[in-house]
């Protein structure tokens, strides 16, 4: 396994000291996102709760694709279990909203796992259309009539139908779409702090290996099935996650939340973000919440286009997505150093 | 028995707007080998085109050529103007930008024509091919004319040197341009062809679904299913994996109890999926190796 | 321009003083002496952006009325956004009219899920929901959601009507059902069972499709297999024409109910094909059109100068067009009778104080009523039978009861 570790791109070389410029970044970033919501209105604070759930969500594609190279088009279908999950148990069951998170992301890595075992026989375009018809599939279970009494069928699930909101615990004075924003937050600071953690690991090195040379990788010994099949349940885990906190936040599940519109809107956050590159999740996640809205305030009618124009425009500006042009930046800026 | 055969029958009819579809799938895999998630919105986008035309009185055979032409041109300059420029970006971006057209046609074609429905007239005439018969004379048409796109695609990647000169290039760019190849140039002119056969699918399908924006939304996933099904390198396969979608999902949706009738998109696609983990090249298609 | 907007201010603060005590406990937002701002969510993208013709004209109606000098002097300023029928994104724009643009109230807002995803967000935050675009049977719960409010006549209401007739009418029926696998399917799907009672044994087969479906030959094929005489068909416009044109070919030639969704003669009759729909019956409210019989109407004269002038682009032919007028129309006839206590509470309470008002493009003997119980606006339809060129009424206003 020693030869592999050059593969994983630094993630583990010598130790670092304490304060890096890395670190300050993301402790700036994190107050500053923790401040947010006490200076702005409600409807921003909705706006960056999806944000969040989004990221979360691209950054399991991202465990996958980016870190893995498997391809998903399917992912809305994860997101979706998450949300159901979390809407069956907090509305039939009683079950506090925060407990349903790790069951959500639970079933999501089984359901992830067992959905990468036939997908170790197809890649690329192959694997793409087996996810795609997973995406395009599961509305279609969720409205199915045998289990209307529990999906609520087409008409969904309203979450919180009693309370309308969900509980602030310990007394908090605190706003519920505050609250929700910060729970999701803390949930994402967690998530993002374990994705790292798995990339940086032995699994992750050997998911990255499998990735670069899935040949040289079985000849060093990687088991490339058990590797590439956990890589779709974590992933799948994370997406779940990010579907259970949305049916927190939008208080509401219909089989018409998770078309296959939302699996492409997903790879269109992954792309634009950086594929490979986590903290490129926050990145794409604002792309597809912020862009569509001002493309309809340039035109209503011809929205898409201008949607559709403005990602032409990134994707020619950065090919390689935010990440890309970030390690562009610091390279050029390190040669201007050393050059020096 | 008896609705059995006519089911039979109807899932070929309507696995003939599949199949028609999966030849320009397989025609842009054969050019870029990616699939193309725009190439519906530019199938319709051509149909429009039709449209139009015969809307301002153009006549039906000077129509068909025109559109055709235009839609050739117009493929060839989406590559030269929006592909060439990122050549070399990763195969995910270039799936972003497939998504990108897709809102931009599909969005455009709403804001021209709007989204209400609009029949277009069939070459073949109305009403059935005979008395109580289940193909209508523009279904009998339509899997014709597939039938013969067929034999010509077959024939141009046989026997021509361009078709020979575009698999060279798509299955290995660099080998090819040492041949003298030009490779950029064989894109452009695939996606050219491909978006001539998307319109020819468009103009066939039309007057069977009606015409709007969103006509091709799920023809081209079971165009993509039947492609894949029967092999994305063969269009003979490409157009019996067309007629098995379209076949298999009526039976489904008629004779599977309970939640055939719900889940006969599932079902379908489901079955697809077990073909291909058991032949991942699909039926007749050929493996292509994967450098490493 | 000046002098007239200067006036408009003058007289609309000396209405204000003189009407100012009551009002003053109570929620005034989004309205100011010269405006009221008011919200709509539309599906100007996505799969059901053919709907999207309905807020655009909405948008088209209320230039004209501020033309004319908008609504006791106030202009009204609409503000529409795409929600691309996705419900969390219809959450997001209700949240950012409600919180960021502070509407007065949302009007029109368009389908079953998306609606159902704002019901309790709306009614938590006391927001009128006027006149929601779905025939859902939800709409009109006053006791629970004392802030919501449908327009059409509902999806069960009409499907009884169909099967009252049938039951009346057809003594050997064996009906044949085609219904789209989604909220607006099964509730007319419901209805019509109810309204059958005990003789559901009638029907011989119903068969779902989806919205992705391509075709729905092969239900249509297994319908006529079903040797059904009766063919109820529940679908949206494009499925419509493709049932009854597939209907024709294959020879299959029932007694055809078409659900009002798709009545129109221009956007499904016509593509469908004439000959092909001859003899369809429906349960109509609104006049059509593209039918002869209401051409020198003068609500169709009007409604025609109206296109011409402000909605040019706009489909003439279309239903979605002369929807989009009536319901605007209703709209501003809430709040004039609301005059200058445009608080939200006065907005819902005179939202359920119509009587019996007249509509323009309703059909004749067909008018709006509300009352603090009754959250239906339009509950009375007329069955009327297609003859080649037009629709033919037949029969007496049906005023159904709703649950």
């Amino acid at each position: 396994m020693a030869t592999s570790e050059t593969y994983a791109a630094g993630a583990a070389s010598a130790p670092k000291p304490f304060i890096t410029a890395e670190r300050v970044v993301y402790l700036l970033l994190f107050i500053g996102l923790v401040a947010l919501p006490f200076f702005s209105k409600g409807f921003f604070v909705f706006q960056m709760t999806k944000l969040l759930i989004y990221a979360i969500a691209i950054i399991g594609l991202n465990l996958l694709t980016g870190i893995n190279g498997q391809f998903s088009l399917g992912h809305g279908a994860f997101y979706a279990v998450g949300a159901y999950t979390t809407a069956i148990m907090v509305e039939m069951m009683g079950v506090n909203y925060m407990l349903t998170l790790p069951v959500a992301g639970l079933i999501c890595f089984v359901f992830g796992f067992l959905f990468g075992l036939p997908a170790l026989r197809l890649d690329g375009i192959y694997l793409a259309l087996a996810t795609f018809a997973l995406a395009i599939a599961m509305p279609q279970f969720l409205k199915l009539s045998t289990i209307e009494h529990l999906t609520g069928g087409v008409q969904g699930v309203i979450v919180f139908s009693e309370t309308f909101d969900p509980e602030v615990p310990f007394g908090l004075p605190l706003d519920p779409g505050v609250w929700t924003y910060l729970f999701t937050l803390f949930v994402g600071v967690f998530l993002f702090w374990l994705a790292r953690n798995i990339v940086a690991s032995r699994t992750g090195r050997a998911m990255m290996a499998i990735r670069d040379n899935p040949i040289a990788a079985r000849s060093m010994g990687v088991n490339i099935a058990l590797y590439k099949t956990l890589a779709f349940g974590l992933s799948a885990l994370f997406t779940g996650v990010a579907g259970a906190l949305s049916a927190i936040a939008v208080k509401f599940v219909a089989p018409d939340s998770f078309t296959f519109a939302l699996s492409i809107v997903l790879l269109v956050g992954l792309v634009v973000g950086g594929v490979g590159w986590l903290p490129g999740a926050l990145i794409g996640a604002a792309f597809i919440v912020f862009v569509p809205n001002f493309a309809e305030e340039i035109s209503k009618g011809l929205s898409g286009a201008v949607f559709g124009f403005f990602l032409i425009l990134v994707i020619y500006l950065a090919p390689q997505g935010a990440g890309g042009l970030l390690r562009a930046g610091v390279g050029r800026v390190k040669r201007l150093l050393g050059g020096r | 028995m008896d609705l059995f055969l006519q089911q039979i029958v109807s899932g070929f009819a309507t696995g003939g707007i599949y199949a028609c579809m999966a030849l320009s799938v397989v025609m842009i895999y054969q050019a870029i080998h990616h699939l193309n998630f725009a190439q519906g919105e530019m199938a319709t986008f051509s149909t429009f085109i039709a449209w139009q035309l015969l809307a301002w009185g153009l006549p039906y055979f000077a129509v068909i050529p025109l559109a055709i032409g235009l839609s050739f041109i117009g493929g060839f300059i989406v590559e030269r103007v929006v592909f060439k420029p990122i050549e070399n970006a990763p195969v995910l971006s270039h799936i972003v930008i497939f998504i990108a057209l897709f809102a931009i046609f599909n969005s455009a074609m709403g804001f021209i024509w709007d989204f209400s429905i609009k029949p277009v007239p069939s070459a073949f005439g109305e009403g059935p091919l005979y008395e109580g018969s289940l193909l209508s004379k523009h279904q009998t048409g339509m899997i014709s004319v597939t039938m013969f796109v067929l034999v010509l695609l077959w024939a141009f990647f046989r026997f021509t040197r361009v078709g020979l000169a575009m698999r060279a290039a798509a299955a290995n760019p660099q080998s090819a341009r040492l041949v003298g190849i030009r490779v950029s140039f064989m894109t452009a002119l695939g996606w050219g062809m491909a978006s001539a056969i998307g319109a020819v699918a468009g103009i066939l399908i039309a007057p069977v679904v009606f015409l709007e924006p969103n006509m091709m939304l799920s023809i081209l996933l079971y165009g993509f299913a039947g492609a894949v099904l029967g092999g994305l390198t063969s269009p003979l396969g490409a157009v019996i994996g067309g007629f098995i979608v379209g076949i298999v999902e009526n039976l489904a949706g008629t004779y599977i109890p309970v939640v055939g009738g719900e889940l006969k998109l599932p079902i379908a696609l489901f079955l697809i999926v077990v073909v291909l983990v058991v032949k991942p090249e699909g039926l007749l298609g050929r493996r292509v190796v994967q450098r490493v | 321009m000046l002098t007239r907007r200067t006036s408009l201010i003058a007289a609309a603060a000396a209405a204000l003083a003189f009407a100012a005590g009551p009002g003053s406990a109570q929620t005034v937002v989004g309205v100011t002496d010269t405006s009221i701002k008011i919200g709509n969510i539309m599906p100007y993208s996505g799969p059901a952006s053919a709907y999207g013709q309905i807020g655009e004209t909405i948008g088209k109606y209320f230039e004209m009325v501020n033309a004319n000098g908008g609504v006791n002097g106030r202009m009204i300023e609409y503000i529409s956004y795409d929600d691309a029928y996705s419900p969390p994104k219809t959450v997001e724009q209700a949240r950012k009219l409600v919180e960021s643009d502070e509407v007065a109230l949302i009007f029109q807002p368009l389908g079953t899920p998306p609606n159902s995803a704002i019901h309790k967000y709306m009614n938590a935050k006391k927001v009128p929901h006027l006149f929601v675009a779905t025939g859902a049977t939800k709409w009109g719960d006053p006791e629970n959601f004392p802030w919501t409010m449908g327009w059409q006549p509902n999806y069960q209401t009409e499907a009884k009507i169909y099967a009252q007739y049938i039951l009346d009418n057809i003594p050997d029926a064996k009906i044949g059902i085609l219904f789209q696998n989604d909220d607006y399917g099964k509730d007319y799907l419901k209805g019509f069972k109810d309204g059958l009672g005990d003789k559901t044994s009638l029907i011989v087969a119903e068969l779902p499709y989806e919205v992705a479906d391509p075709t729905v030959d092969s239900q249509i094929i297994s319908l006529k297999a079903s040797g059904a005489n009766v063919f109820f068909n529940i679908t949206t416009p494009k499925f419509a024409a493709q049932a009854i044109k597939k209907a024709h070919e294959i020879g299959w030639k029932p007694t055809q109910f078409l659900n009002n969704v798709s009545a129109s003669v221009g956007s499904v009759l016509k593509p469908a094909g004439l000959e092909a729909s001859v003899d369809i019956i429906t349960a109509g409210y609104q006049m059509d059109p593209t039918d002869p019989q209401f051409q020198d109407h003068p609500e169709m004269v009007e409604w025609r100068a109206f296109m011409d002038k402000y909605h040019p682009t706009g489909d003439k032919t279309s239903s979605f067009t002369g929807y989009g007028y009536a319901v605007g129309h209703t709209l501003v006839k809430v709040l004039e009778q609301a005059g200058d206590d445009l608080s939200r509470e006065n907005i819902m309470k005179e939202a359920a104080n119509l009587r019996n008002v007249r509509i323009p493009l309703l059909l004749p003997g067909i008018n709006v009523s509300t009352s603090p119980t009754d959250f239906y606006p339009i509950e009375s339809m007329r069955l009327q039978k297609f003859n080649g060129t037009t629709y033919e009424l037949f029969g007496d206003v049906i005023a159904a009861e709703s649950s």
